[in-house]
């Protein structure tokens, strides 16, 4: 399994973005390799011999239009769902036959479409939960209080207000999850993701719903995370100005199948993906 | 946008409650003041304190709905009896049996849970409320076959599954004692229970279950209520942790049981039954859903109102059940619950303030 980073506060590491999508992240090796995945719901190919190698710190992007398979991607790498077909590495490890929270431990964070919020906690308890495997005391050590207990509590309030300081929401801590506004609460999903310090962060549809403002802001805050973290991220998203705004590598599905891989380019002049958008030319 | 209150207070102002409680009821009891009947419902009150704060971990704070916490209370009672009488000999101090009987009954009541616990809670949905129903039954009718005695070579047990035994089948020497005689329950016990020993295990049990709640472990239990998915998304072993909050509190409802069960000089299994639970279940949900001063409350009022009106016996469970539904109605409609949390503004939020 891969060393886990630690996230020194305020550190900021720019990385060259050398690695996208069609395989050339040369120098290290690849955080995930997808092959010939796939699942079927009953008659329903979801997803069908799907291909991706995603480099260590490279931002990627998932596209398509509705239905086309994106959330079902990503809970295969999830295993919300396990696949019917295909293998899934990551970071050189098979993940088959693993949990949803096995995966989490092995290094994928994620956020959802549907916003899954602890909507009835705190903002800051939504967070601590998210930090509950780099707490691990026991449940002795948490009913009798010992020493360590306040020890880790404390740690994990000042991470969790540092984590929460990315997306300058320190204020809100105290606030329920559930009565945050729509922008709030899908930050709050992205911050309790980082917090499993995971290797690789997927997220779905991050700016659905947003205001161009506070898109705009998300896309340098995507960015300022992968920098900073130094994980790879892969998203879904319907707002083009976003996807090619910051992604390196894009992925266009279409009826569950990878219709193109690319840069932002060369996916905005591909043909098959142009008539996939917007229906074939007379 | 909705402030959550600092549960540390809420926290303090239970124990101190609680205890001012205690105190003032000592007093009256020491100063006389008390009828006999009045002295006979504390402890029963402490045991259904200890019930309802268990119950809770398990409904309120784990979500999940549990028809047979009864059932944990009658494997501590009966366990805890078993431990008080065969000890009499080796130890003499009745407070000393009684702290054993308890712990040995709250162990009792885990491994229970554990083995009702495991094959449900790895199951995706909720099996747990008609295993649990099942369970109280079946923990019941097991008693009912059950004789047990003791004498100098240590204790005697038959199953009396074909109901054709009894005590005199144990083969025990003439000083043998019987413990519990099948279908006519526990026999002879000895009154080691004491209002103290209640308040102090209604303190352990609150200690336990806050603690608990304001913990790692605790918030892993409510992700897993709020939202499974998303709990697994952040690694949490969900089966781990609900199994972790059943267990805890099948534990301290053996704890209150045994507490419960050395209060009475004898003990009949059918003293635990559908009705005990869904008593239980009727004080969570009256105090309220993760609410554990609430359960402190509801089950101290609703343990004495039907007690203080003996009168109108007959009509216990239909008034239970008219609350029951009244409370269901209540909390399944939200424009109702919107009503009630105008009313009464500081119940908003009362399910994660706890
Ligand atoms: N659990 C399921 N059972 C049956 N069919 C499913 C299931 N999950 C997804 N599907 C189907 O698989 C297809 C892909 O769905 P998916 O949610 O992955 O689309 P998407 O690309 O994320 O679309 P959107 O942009 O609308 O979010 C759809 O036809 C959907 O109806
Ligand atoms: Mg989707």
């Amino acid at each position: 399994m891969a060393e886990k980073r630690v996230f020194e506060k305020g550190k900021m590491v720019p990385v060259p973005s050398q690695a996208i999508i069609p395989e050339r992240d040369s120098d290290k090796s690849p955080i995930l390799e997808c092959s010939h995945l796939g699942i079927d719901f009953g008659g329903l190919r979801a997803v069908d011999d799907f291909n991706l190698t995603l480099g260590r710190t490279e931002i990627a992007g998932l596209i398509g239009p509705n239905g086309a398979g994106k959330t079902t991607v990503f809970n295969l790498l999830t295993k919300v769902y396990q696949p019917t077909r295909g293998t899934i590495l990551l970071d050189g490890y098979d993940t088959a036959g693993k949990t949803p929270a096995q995966i989490n431990r092995m290094g994928i964070a994620r956020t959802f479409q549907n916003i899954r919020l602890f909507s009835a906690l705190s903002v800051e308890d939504n967070v601590k939960i998210g930090l509950h495997n780099q707490e691990p005391y026991s449940m002795f050590t948490g009913i009798l209080r010992l020493p360590k207990y306040w020890r880790q509590e404390k740690a994990a309030h000042e991470r969790a207000m540092e984590l929460l300081s990315i997306f300058d929401m320190q204020d809100l801590a105290a606030h329920e999850a559930g009565s945050l506004p729509y922008g709030a609460q899908r930050r709050l999903e992205i911050v309790r993701a980082l917090a499993t310090n995971p290797s690789l962060l997927l997220l779905d549809e991050p700016a659905a719903g947003m205001n161009p403002s506070e898109t705009a802001e998300l896309m340098e805050n995507i960015v300022k995370i992968r920098d900073t973290f130094q994980i790879a991220v892969m998203l879904i998203e319907h707002d083009m100005n976003l996807v090619m705004g910051i992604c390196e590598g894009i992925c266009v599905l279409n009826f569950g199948q990878v219709i193109a891989k690319g840069t932002a380019e060369e996916i905005q002049s591909n043909p098959t993906v142009i008539e996939a958008y917007l229906g074939k030319k007379k | 946008m909705k402030k959550l209150k600092t549960t540390t207070k809420i926290d303090f102002a239970t124990y101190a409650g609680v205890t001012l409680a205690f105190l003032l009821v000592y007093a009256l009891q020491q100063g006389g003041s008390l009828t006999n009947a009045m002295k006979s419902w504390l402890v029963p009150i402490c045991s259904f304190i200890v019930m309802a704060v268990s119950l809770n971990l398990v409904v309120g704070i784990s979500g999940e709905l549990s028809l047979g916490h009864a059932g944990f209370m009658s494997v501590g009672a009966f366990s805890g009896i078993v431990t008080a009488m065969s000890l009499t000999n080796a130890i003499p101090s009745g407070p000393v049996r009684l702290l054993l009987a308890i712990l040995v009954g709250a162990v009792f009541a885990a491994v229970t849970g554990v083995i009702v616990g495991v094959p449900v809670l790895r199951l995706r949905g909720d099996y747990l409320a008609i295993v649990t129903l099942a369970f109280g039954q079946i923990i019941k009718d097991l008693i009912n076959c059950l004789i047990v005695g003791y004498d100098s070579h240590g204790l005697h047990i038959i199953f009396n599954l074909d109901g054709l035994r009894s005590v005199s089948d144990l083969h025990m020497e003439e000083t043998g004692v019987a413990i519990i005689k099948g279908a006519q329950g526990a026999v002879g016990v000895p009154k080691l229970s004491s209002f103290f020993a209640g308040y102090l295990l209604v303190m352990v049990a609150l200690v336990i279950v806050l603690n608990l709640v304001r913990s790692r472990t605790g918030r892993a239990i409510m992700a897993i209520r709020d939202n499974r998915i998303a709990a697994e998304s952040v690694g949490i072993n969900v089966t781990k942790y609900r199994l972790i909050a059943f267990v805890t509190s099948a534990a301290l409802a053996g704890a209150a049981g045994a507490l419960f069960g050395l209060n009475y000089g004898g003990l009949l299994s059918s003293r635990f039954d559908f009705n005990t639970s869904i008593l239980v279940l009727v004080y969570v949900v009256l105090g309220g859903l993760g609410n554990i001063w609430g359960s402190v409350i509801a089950a101290t009022v609703l343990y004495i109102l039907p007690e203080a009106l003996r009168g109108f016996q007959d009509y216990r469970m239909l008034l239970y059940a008219v609350v029951l539904i009244l409370v269901m109605l209540a909390t399944n409609n939200e424009q109702l619950k919107a009503l009630l949390g105008r009313l009464i503004p500081k119940r908003k939020g009362a399910k994660s303030n706890g």
